[in-house]
């Protein structure tokens, strides 16, 4: 299960571990993305904290939690290789994995069609 | 090809007095392990390999003498010959900061009448000439709030008010002194909001920290209602004098109720901006703040000028020395040059060229504001991407090669594609009419193909740079085997 | 109309200005600002530049130079023979007029020249990564204390006492800002050096840095090996240098010196009255991120050709505004032209034999002074080219009298610490021929 939070990030669920990065709308705004300021292992995260920061060459974005857990696994390939979020934001450019505390928080964030209609109202 | 590629074992320009030496080697005196083991690597080139590498170095440059500058919020004036002929005068530029009072009494004169000069110009009751730039002066000034605050019992104050149209220094040199920051909106008019203002204002603020003329390039019109609302709330008033260029010799901020004032030299008083420095950034103070300032002051008993460093209350130093006094001596040539007169002049000069200027752009893409400006304006380009799908970027990077800076871009961040112009009052009609007809033959290029603008720059010693890489997996030195 | 220099509108272009922006006055132009703030400022009208370079002239007189003197006096700011070009090369105005490079592209000179420059100040403290350059010495030494807790957390930060004087006040002010913890490490009265017990016993877990000077406001060299053990991994050592220095001690680099800042006036840049000269700033690649100022990398362009950016921008307040790594905007990019100039001229061979000489003279003078009862080396330890004398008579008088024989005689360090009445801290550098060194130490030792 994929879902989109209004802030762009996006969750994928299996078990009680959420896969979370920035959608492809959300790099492609940013551009060139230079540096990813990835979250400790071990960090416990609230829906809506600051966990990571993403660096393009002229911006620097907070990325916010989309749900509540623990971090247990962040993705260093992106110390090294950053770019993979512009190649690949909802694959090989995931940011972090959380083992969730509140499944519940999954219900309000939106599915594909929902978070595409939500881009195109921003502009 | 770097100075290092050029760099031949064994050459040398540089030749000391022929001397016995008395024979004390580090070797033999030093500790084993203080002794360096391998030298620097610093190039080995002939004077003249020396001069021909940095002269064409100078060659790829854009600087104010080669053409028009008009970067926004920069002042990028003229900087009269003069006024380095004067620094460099070997009873300046020769004086050790330690030498006794009675002789450098020259210099420290110079510094007292600069900061009275300064006083009057601003209508501030004291001045520090300490902070060596403009960020360096807001520092210097949010330190004098915390102080002032903390002297007073206030320490609940730790908040500052920046408008979301203010330069980046602004919030982060407040964030130094311990501050967190709050950020007011503009209204449609581009001024300070001052609903929004009334609403974030109470016990716990420190100060609002404003620029004007603002960001882009307005006069806050609405100052003698901002001041009452911040003092009555106990909270002072702080004025970064980016802008001052445009009301000198007109009216002072003093006048209009700020407390704390930082000028910045290199653009005001037409000191050269030397690739990104040295400034100098002075700070002058109403009365209630004028025994915090930094040590030393300059003092002057009728007959001797000394240096008084018995400020009980001082926040203390924030660098070495007494400020940099190579950038005064220039700033003060420039003020003696002007007088009164002339630096009144020089503002009504600037707001005209800058008002010159916006009616011939207006006519070409809209400016982010309607009505006069003061000494610089804002454009929207967001028309360049809807109408010529060309970016504020792409129009800057052709100007490039038309041989004109560009204006600042992209700042200040509340205005779309923003292109902020100042033109500043040393330049001829000839010099506005030329960028104006040339802004306007890009925009033509872009109507009939955008790809022209695209691709510019064509003509520069390099085009558009790799920049993501270069943060990506940053080079920032020369090395051997590369 | 009187015209005013640097004003180049002529009546006519005012007058059709004025048609074009649809006003009928340039007081009209200023119509926001409210009516009562109008004044007339009470400054001396203006005059032209003969007259101003006279007055001025005239002025600098009152100044002794120190091209008049022999200088026995360094204390941050020192005396160097600087070769003819680089003030040369540095006066051109595409160096002087040019702006920030924000548009690389026409800046290809700047940034190539902060490049050289960073790499050169890298090579001379054995860092990894160096910025282009900070205001001075002093506050390049209090962004680093910012910088360590910035990387190391904690809230305290440990000054040697042995340290610049105003580096120590401008360090605390700094601190005051962000809420940090200062406390300061004594120095072992006989050498001159840290006193390592001290040390140990002020260091405490949440100490994120140690600020020390090497040589010391003392001229004496500390043992970095040493300090770097004691102070262990968890602590940055943060290392203050005089540039010189360097050309003949080993680098702090080489001791895994965290941070290494500095003032970069006595790389061709003349004293000024104590500015403007230059802050350097060089780390470990590692804490690239966290540094604070303008950082200049090399990339490419579309077609493949070499050019210089400015990297990391997102550390600094235009893009990064209250989270920024600091608030510095303008550096002293102008003066880290003079001081890379001056290093390519020098070279590494000149700049030793400077360090050399430096050296070799102030040590002449130690022994010269040994021979005489009436002023004694105050510390043991190993120095470079400064040491403080304690003298048997009145310093300040003695100077008096040196003053009118045309030197600048030792600092009077009471001036700092009333303990310290009657030290003077003398140095010498190789801009001090045989001939001075001679005359002065003749005068030490005519002391009774």
């Amino acid at each position: 299960m994929k879902k989109y939070a209004a802030t762009h990030e996006w969750v994928s669920v299996e078990g009680k571990t959420a896969t979370v990065g920035i959608s492809d709308h959300a790099q492609d705004h940013l551009g060139d993305i230079v540096y990813v300021d990835l979250p400790e292992v071990g960090k416990s995260l609230k829906k809506g904290d600051v966990f990571c920061t993403i660096e393009s060459v002229k911006a620097a974005s907070d990325i916010y939690a989309p749900i509540s857990g623990k971090v247990i696994e962040v993705n260093e390939e992106l110390d090294s290789s950053p770019e993979k979020i512009n190649e690949d934001a909802e694959g090989s450019g995931w940011i972090a994995k959380i083992e969730m505390s509140n499944e519940s928080e999954l219900d309000s964030l939106m599915d594909l069609e929902a978070y595409k209609k939500h881009c195109e109202e921003e502009g | 090809m770097t100075v290092f590629d050029k760099s031949t074992e064994g050459r040398t320009g540089f030749f000391l007095p022929k001397e016995e030496s008395y024979g004390y080697e580090p070797s033999d005196v030093l500790p084993e392990n203080s002794v360096r083991k391998e030298s620097p690597l610093l190039p080995q080139l002939s004077e003249l390999q020396v001069m021909r590498h940095f002269t064409g170095l100078s060659e790829k440059n854009y600087s104010v003498d080669g053409g028009f500058y008009p970067l926004g919020s920069c002042t990028m004036k003229y900087n009269p010959r003069l006024n380095e002929r004067i620094a460099s005068l070997e009873g300046f530029s020769q004086i050790h900061p330690y030498q006794a009072e009675d002789t450098v009494q020259g210099a420290l004169e110079v510094m007292y009448n600069l900061q009275n000069f300064l006083c009057e110009i601003t209508g501030m009751d004291s001045f520090t000439l300490q902070p060596a730039a403009g960020a360096h002066g807001e520092l210097v000034g949010m330190l004098l709030m915390k102080k002032y605050f903390e002297l007073k019992g206030e320490s609940n104050r730790k908040k500052v008010i920046v408008p979301d149209s203010a330069h980046g220094t602004n919030p982060a040199s407040a964030v130094m002194a311990g501050f967190e920051v709050i950020e007011v909106p503009s209204n449609g008019n581009g001024r300070v909001d001052l609903r929004s203002l009334g609403e974030i204002l109470d016990e716990n603020i420190a100060g609002i920290m404003l620029t004007n003329p603002n960001t882009v390039g307005l006069f806050e019109n609405e100052i003698c209602e901002i001041q009452e609302m911040a003092h009555d709330k106990g909270a002072l008033l702080y004025y970064d004098g980016a802008n001052l260029n445009a009301i000198m010799g007109h009216a002072r901020p003093g006048d209009m109720g700020f407390d704390i004032v930082h000028l910045n030299l290199h653009k005001t008083f037409s000191t050269p901006h030397g690739m990104g420095g040295p400034g100098s950034g002075p700070v002058g103070v109403k009365s209630i703040l004028k025994d915090l300032l930094p040590v030393p002051v300059v003092r002057f008993d009728g007959s001797k000028f000394s240096l008084d460093y018995h400020l009980p209350n001082s926040i203390g130093k924030v660098r070495s020395f007494y400020g940099n006094f190579g950038v005064f001596l220039k700033a003060y040539a420039y003020i003696l040059t002007l007088g009164g007169d002339g630096l009144k002049r020089a503002s009504e000069m600037a707001v005209l060229n800058a008002n010159y200027l916006r009616t011939r752009l207006s006519k070409l893409i809209p400016t982010a504001y309607p009505g006069l400006c003061m000494h610089e304006f804002v454009l929207k380009g967001s028309k360049l991407v809807s109408e010529y799908g060309v970016k504020t970027l792409d129009v800057a990077k052709r100007l490039l090669d038309y041989g004109i800076h560009p204006p600042t871009i992209y700042f200040p961040l509340i205005v779309d594609e923003a292109l902020m112009v100042e033109p500043t009052e040393t330049e001829t009609k000839e010099a506005l009419d030329n960028f104006a007809d040339t802004f306007e033959r890009i925009l033509s290029e872009a109507k009939e193909d955008p790809n022209i603008l695209k691709a510019a720059p064509q003509k520069t010693v390099v085009g558009r740079l790799d920049e993501a890489t270069a943060s990506r997996k940053p080079k920032t030195r020369w090395s051997k085997d590369t | 109309m009187p015209g005013f220099p640097y004003l180049p509108q002529t009546s006519r272009d005012i007058d059709e200005m004025l048609e074009v922006v649809g006003v009928k006055s340039v007081s009209e132009l200023f119509k926001d600002i409210p009516e009562k703030f109008e004044v007339d400022i009470s400054i001396p009208e203006s005059k032209d530049e003969f007259s101003v370079l006279r007055d001025l002239s005239e002025l600098s007189k009152n100044n002794v130079t120190l091209n008049d003197l022999s200088v026995f006096r360094g204390a941050g700011v020192y005396k160097h023979f600087v070769p003819s070009a680089v003030q040369a090369i540095a006066s051109r105005g595409e160096f002087l007029t040019a702006y920030t490079p924000y548009q690389a592209e026409v800046s290809q000179g700047t940034l190539q020249m902060l490049f050289e420059f960073q790499t050169m100040i890298c090579e001379l403290t054995g860092m990894e990564v160096a910025n282009s350059s900070m205001y001075d010495g002093a506050s390049a030494a209090a962004e680093a204390a910012l910088m360590a807790v910035r990387v190391r957390g904690g809230k305290k930060i440990l000054l040697s006492e042995a340290l610049h004087p105003e580096y120590i006040q401008t360090i605390k002010t700094y601190c005051f800002g962000s809420d940090i913890d200062v406390e300061t490490v004594s120095f072992d009265s006989e050498t001159g050096q840290i006193d390592i017990a001290d040390l140990q016993k002020k260091l405490t877990v949440d100490t994120a840095g140690f600020v020390l000077g090497y040589p010391n406001f003392f001229g004496i060299i500390e043992n970095l090996a040493e300090i770097r053990t004691r102070i262990g991994e968890k602590t940055m050592m943060i290392v203050s240098v005089n540039p010189i220095a360097l050309g003949l001690l080993e680098a702090p680099g080489k001791f895994g010196a965290d941070i290494v800042v500095g003032d970069g006036q006595p790389l061709g840049n003349s004293p000024s009255f104590g500015g403007p000269g230059l802050g350097f700033f060089a780390s470990k690649e590692s804490h690239i991120r966290k540094m604070p100022g303008r950082i200049i990398g090399e990339t490419k362009d579309s077609d493949g050709r070499t050019g210089y950016v400015m990297v990391l921008q997102t550390r600094e307040q235009h893009i990064r505004r209250n989270k920024a790594t600091s608030n510095i905007c303008s550096n002293h990019a102008f003066n880290a032209l003079v001081a890379s100039i001056y290093m390519s001229i020098v070279g590494s061979e000149g700049l030793r034999e400077i360090a050399r000489r430096s050296f070799d003279k102030a040590h002449y003078l130690t022994e010269r002074i040994s021979k005489t009862d009436h002023v004694r080396l105050v510390f043991t330890g190993p120095f470079f080219n400064e040491f403080v004398a304690q003298f048997d008579c009145d310093l300040e008088e003695f100077n008096r009298g040196l003053l009118k024989e045309n030197i600048l005689g030792p600092l009077e360090l009471e001036r700092f610490s009333k303990e310290m009445k009657n030290y003077g801290l003398i140095c010498a550098t190789e801009a001090n021929l045989n001939e001075e060194i001679e005359f002065f130490a003749g005068r030490l030792e005519a002391i009774r």
